[in-house]
């Protein structure tokens, strides 16, 4: 039983927390999110140069052994930080499907590009219908000349724009298998849209698009489990982003308390305010535990016990995450709704995790009806 | 980052749980499950088996006659009591005014006081609220005038759990009327069988006699009963409410109150089908539950953090205490909740061990309760040791300096 980090996991914290509120600020990143990639790729850079984007990956290939822990800090700051870099599609879900589930050849190829910077990736799995369950995959994958053809469309492919390679789940019969699809491939088509937090998304369409034998990732019609590990692993990380933001904005929220003035005194002296502050730093005192219990077992080998934990912090950190996005903005009055203040951005990125990968009733009844196997 | 408890913890935990099968008695054990009523001499015949093992006292330090167990240990200790059906150690006397007697009391009180309350010898209660101080309790006017080497006490206190079978009371009284409220308290020790005190019910909404009010009149306590300095009372009383707040999370009695109702839940019918299979009803067990996992972890992140620093329980307690209490209603309601029809009979009666009447309810082996009565028991939880709206001042005030 231990809930401290280790002091090099503290010092990459610093490190980070450096960055953002020295080269990351609020007016840098609203100008980053109105660029055509829709985020800094300077910081992607610099994010490679502080090993975060190795972090995940087995040294063999070029990266840091990191566990979900680690993806945990990084996630909370980069919650903090507000940032519009595809950490999470690149990095956390297509680096991890990789590392768990891809060849050596594929390993040796793709993962030191990836910590490099040089590789982004995007996972193009959802699609139109299916809403958040991961056995709903409609794109279909055709066995032609020892490769596949890919015929579908994917919903909403968080960074696609950028990406230059795409991990696309279709099914083969009965099962789902994942191919590594390049962006420029002949087929693929985008139709690319900004997202609620100022980063980058596209409906991704594939017609007849041509994969070779090698493009497979894990077993044909085997992948399901690594998807659902692998969006295991995402949640997890979103669960560690929520509480960087909501801590965050907890923080703006109570000096705006002590510092705004009406009826002649600062307006965090009045016990209906205070109480609301008080409630928002318990719900986030909560989520911090879960989105902890989500980091540890989300590298567990048990898949149930995983689920389970995971199903159910993700469903408490975006409840405690609607009450403290909402009341921040509330508290804040009129300059609350406004674009001026990071809080609205805040609360628009909160907004989204909450329905990503998964809303409150997705994850809350996963973990109700894991109370049925019990 | 570990949520997992070490090897030597699970010994520890192994070892807790033996001797929990060894030696609580099975008769207190099944009126814990069943929710019966305890009598003094369960709680006292408890406590000194658990002093006979060395256990008596799992908060306090050796050189006090405790276990000096770490926080993490105490903790596996109260969730293992807790599921094996053992009665709560009364917080009174151990936890809240023992560490108010080791920190400022002097060594002749230690010594007289400590080792009668770790061996089961006195029961003590606790005199702070009185019919006009409640959530402002510094405002508290029972008076204690000086005469010679005594102090002559007169007043009311009010909502003294299970005074009616005390030994001592600890109370806080007023010694002077001057400068700010807070400063003119003293805290002192008073023999319940002293003449001038009247003891009087006070019946809760679930029919019970667990509180009281208690009278002073001319009740002459010697000096040597004061703790500390005269005036300095409420300094020990704000230590003394941090104290309390740590064990009120409740952990270990929520979990096996949640195996209850998932218990309940699978054999309550609905419709033909087991209740649990009531997604409706599931997501409401579901959302309880994810509200103890949650407090689990929180709870042990605060006491992992009083170990390594040790140091006193500060405020973040108070989070502890609002969501510990919050849990502990939900799970009443939700139990009583899936009984249906059948949570409507009132036998106030059945509470009593040797009662063998007709339950009028589903017939369960051994945790058949009258479970209405125990959520009407704990809307307690979030009034008394500082109600969850004092808390709530105490994180604005205290943690976030509002």
């Amino acid at each position: 039983m231990n809930f401290d980090y280790t002091e090099e996991q503290i010092a990459l914290q610093d490190t980070l927390r450096r960055f953002f509120a020295r080269d990351y600020g609020f007016e840098h990143r609203r100008a980053m999110s109105k660029s055509a990639d829709g985020f800094d790729r300077a910081a992607w850079a610099t994010f490679a140069d502080f090993g975060i984007l190795a972090l995940p990956f087995p040294e063999d290939f070029g990266g840091l052994n990191g566990n979900a822990v680690d993806t945990m800090l990084v996630m909370e700051m980069l919650g903090r930080g507000l940032a519009l870099e595809p950490y999470l599609p690149g990095v956390v879900l297509c680096g991890g499907l990789l590392r768990d589930a891809g060849s050596t050849a594929q390993k040796e190829a793709l993962l030191p590009a990836i910590a490099g910077g040089e590789l982004m990736l995007a996972f193009a799995h959802f699609g139109a219908g299916g809403r958040y369950a991961l056995d709903h995959v409609a794109t279909k994958a055709t066995p032609e000349g020892g490769g596949w053809t890919l015929d579908g469309a994917k919903a909403v492919v968080l960074a696609a724009p950028s990406a230059d390679k795409f991990i696309v789940s279709a099914r083969e019969g009965l099962g789902l298998s994942l191919f590594l699809v390049d962006a420029k491939a002949p087929g693929v088509s985008l139709r690319s849209y900004p997202t609620q937090d100022g980063a980058r998304a596209a409906d991704l369409r594939l017609d007849g698009v041509q994969v070779s034998a090698d493009a497979l990732i894990g077993p044909a019609g085997g992948a399901l489990p690594l998807i659902e590990r692998a969006v295991d692993y995402a949640n997890a990380a979103l669960c560690a982003e929520a509480v960087g933001i909501m801590a965050a904005l907890n923080e703006v929220t109570l000096e705006y308390l002590k510092t705004r003035k009406q009826f002649g005194q600062p307006i965090g002296k009045f016990q209906a305010l205070q109480h609301r502050m008080a409630d928002m730093v318990i719900a986030t005192e909560q989520a911090r535990s879960m989105a902890t219990l989500a980091a540890v077992r989300a590298d567990s080998d048990d898949a149930a016990e995983r689920s389970r934990c995971i199903a159910a912090a993700k469903a408490y950190v975006l409840q405690s995450a609607r009450l403290v996005g909402q009341q921040a903005v509330q508290l804040h009055g009129g300059m609350g709704v406004t674009d001026e203040l990071n809080v609205g951005h805040y609360f628009k990125r909160l907004t989204m995790i909450g329905l990503s990968f998964g809303d409150v009733d997705y994850h809350l009844g996963r973990f109700s009806d894991s109370l049925l196997a019990a | 980052m570990d949520l997992d408890y070490s090897v030597e913890e699970s010994q520890f935990r192994a070892e807790v749980r033996a001797f929990l099968r060894d030696q609580l008695p099975n008769e207190i054990a099944r009126k814990v499950h069943g929710g019966k009523r305890l009598a003094k001499d369960d709680f006292v015949r408890w406590q000194k088996i658990l002093h006979a093992k060395g256990w008596g006292a799992s908060s306090w330090p050796v050189a006090h006659g405790g276990t000096g167990w770490s926080p993490v240990q105490q903790h596996i200790f109260d969730e293992e009591c807790a599921d094996a059906g053992a009665p709560m150690q009364l917080p009174f006397g151990l936890k809240m005014v023992a560490p108010v007697i080791m920190a400022f009391g002097n060594p002749a009180q230690q010594a007289r006081f400590l080792p009668r309350i770790v061996d089961g010898s006195d029961w003590w209660c606790q005199g702070y609220s009185e019919p006009g101080s409640g959530s402002d309790l510094a405002s508290l006017k029972t008076r204690a005038v000086r005469d010679g080497d005594h102090y002559v006490v007169n007043g009311q206190k009010t909502w003294n759990t299970l005074g009616q079978y005390a030994d001592w009371i600890f109370c806080l009284v007023r010694t002077s009327s001057e400068g700010r409220q807070q400063e003119g308290i003293s805290f002192l020790l008073i023999d319940m069988k002293t003449p001038g005190i009247t003891v009087r019910p006070i019946i809760m909404m679930d029919g019970e006699h667990e509180i009281n009010e208690v009278w002073f009149e001319d009740v002459k306590v010697p000096v040597e009963n004061r703790v500390g300095e005269e005036n300095k009372g409420w300094t020990y009383a704000k230590f003394l409410l941090g104290h309390e707040r740590t064990g009120i999370a409740g952990v270990g009695r929520s979990k096996r109150e949640l195996k209850k109702l998932k218990a309940i839940a699978c054999r309550e019918s609905s419709a033909g089908r087991p209740l649990i299979e009531d997604a409706r009803f599931r997501d409401r067990i579901a959302q309880v539950e994810m509200e103890l996992m949650a407090l689990e972890i929180t709870n042990l992140r605060v006491i992992s953090a009083e170990g390594e620093k040790k140091r006193a329980p500060g405020p973040e307690a108070s989070i502890l205490k609002i969501k510990g209490s919050e849990i502990q209603q939900l799970l009443t309601e939700l139990q009583m909740q899936a009984l249906g029809h059948y949570a409507l009979p009132w036998l106030h009666e059945s509470l009593d061990p040797a009662w063998s009447g007709d339950p009028a309810m589903p017939a369960y082996e051994d945790d058949a309760g009258p479970l209405s009565g125990h959520y009407f028991n704990v809307r307690k939880t979030t009034i008394y040791g500082g109600s969850n709206e004092i808390q709530k001042n105490i994180i604005s005030q205290m943690i976030l300096g509002l």
